[in-house]
């Protein structure tokens, strides 16, 4: 290596450890939850101010007010979120024998019951977006879809335990008929 | 004229540039220990949280689903942290008095968010995005580890991007059924690789993913 060469090399090392300073980790920019020192309750994520609107509010609203029709793509949908959001109280047979109410939480009413049964698939709908005694609302959680999604997954459930013989297959209904009681 | 240089100069000065390289290699490992130590990755550290919060309790013991709390993750960027009445959903009714969960309550009567400590952070040149992840069923479990082991909440891996590299250079070994994406315990899936062999394969085409591109620069600095 000549000496002229040497030299530029030697200035690049201070350059490539000024690189790091850590800048490039930690930019000058919010990211999601960052504390803000410009406003006065120190977040960086406001609020939308009162009465705003968001974008997909008016299909929010409009997917609320008609049932869709039932689908297997529905049920499954409604499984999944019925399994995240409604069974540490509900269960997931829907008994209201949840974890949560195992420690202590007012147990919720079970779904297979006569009232619940005759309630209409709009009546889940409403509990989901308002919630119902001690039950929250879990607008904020489950989208308007969703909630009907849930709803028509209850209606499987309430199927389930409630079922006619006459409406199990021929096979299946032979071999429940040796065991019956 | 006297000598400028005494009969020891030549010994001082290789002495000198025999210390000088060793303190360079000296410097080079110590660098890349520390880089890789938990000290400088994080790993196993717990961090101060305002509430004690136990992801043992909630997931392990209780069994609630990952995306109860962190509900955007499907859907978004960010998993998302639970807004406190999310806590309150339960706590409204459970351990109401518990001095534990004081900033709690605090936060849902001011208004207040709690401050809680990050615990997985990316730096700001990369770009991740939680809900294509999921979508394509790569479990929470794969970046969070067993977070229902967890009593207090600490880093599972150390989030360097030789860790991200490893799956974005073979994607099929890190596709799992997307159904089951917040699953923690996944031994008999890894246990029984011959139960799985062609999964990962079919479903990078299935879902168009091109190998090829999945470590290009500009997939996560962008």
């Amino acid at each position: 290596m000549t000496r002229a060469s040497a030299l530029p090399l030697s200035l690049w090392l201070p350059l490539c450890l000024a690189g790091c300073t850590g800048e490039m980790s930690q930019q000058p920019r919010y990211d999601s939850y960052e504390p803000s020192a410009l406003f006065a309750d120190g977040k960086s994520l406001q609020a939308p101010p009162e009465g705003t609107i968001a974008r997909d509010d008016p299909d929010q609203t409009r997917a609320l007010a008609t049932r869709p029709p039932m689908t297997l793509a529905l049920l499954e949908r409604g499984r999944e979120r019925f399994g995240i959001y409604c069974t540490p109280c509900h269960d997931e047979a829907g008994y209201g024998r949840g974890t949560v109410p195992a420690r202590g939480f007012p147990s919720p009413p079970s779904f297979h019951t006569k009232r619940l049964r005759q309630a209409p698939a709009s009546h889940f709908v409403d509990v989901i977006t308002k919630g119902h005694g001690v039950m929250y609302s879990y607008a904020d959680r489950v989208d308007a879809s969703d909630r009907w999604a849930i709803a028509a997954y209850i209606r499987a459930l309430q199927l389930s335990q409630n079922a006619p013989l006459a409406a199990a297959p021929a096979d299946e209904r032979s071999k429940l008929a040796g065991r019956a009681p | 004229m006297s000598q400028i240089f005494t009969a020891s100069a030549d010994t001082r000065l290789r002495t000198v540039l025999l210390a000088i390289f060793f303190a360079l290699i000296a410097g080079g490992l110590f660098a890349g220990g520390y880089m890789d130590s938990s000290y400088a990755t994080l790993v196993g550290w717990v961090q101060n949280q305002p509430v004690p919060f136990s992801h043992e309790h909630h997931v392990g013991g209780l069994g609630i689903d990952c995306r109860y709390c962190h509900t955007t993750v499907e859907t978004s960027k960010h998993a998302g942290l639970p807004a406190t009445h999310i806590c309150m959903t339960c706590h409204s009714q459970l351990w109401t008095g518990a001095p534990m969960l004081a900033p709690v309550r605090e936060s849902l009567a001011s208004g207040k968010p709690i401050a809680w400590q990050r615990v997985a952070r990316l730096p700001d040149y990369v770009y991740f995005d939680h809900a294509i992840h999921i979508a394509r069923g790569v479990p929470c479990v794969s970046c969070h580890g067993r977070v229902d082991k967890m009593p207090l909440m600490a880093r599972a891996v150390a989030l360097q991007m030789q860790f991200c590299l490893g799956c974005h250079r073979n994607p099929a070994a890190a596709l799992h059924p997307p159904d089951q994406v917040t699953r923690m315990d996944w031994s008999d899936w890894n246990k029984h690789p011959e139960t799985h062999k062609l999964y990962g394969q079919l479903m990078v085409k299935t879902y168009g993913i091109e190998p090829a591109k999945l470590d290009d620069c500009n997939i996560c600095h962008r």
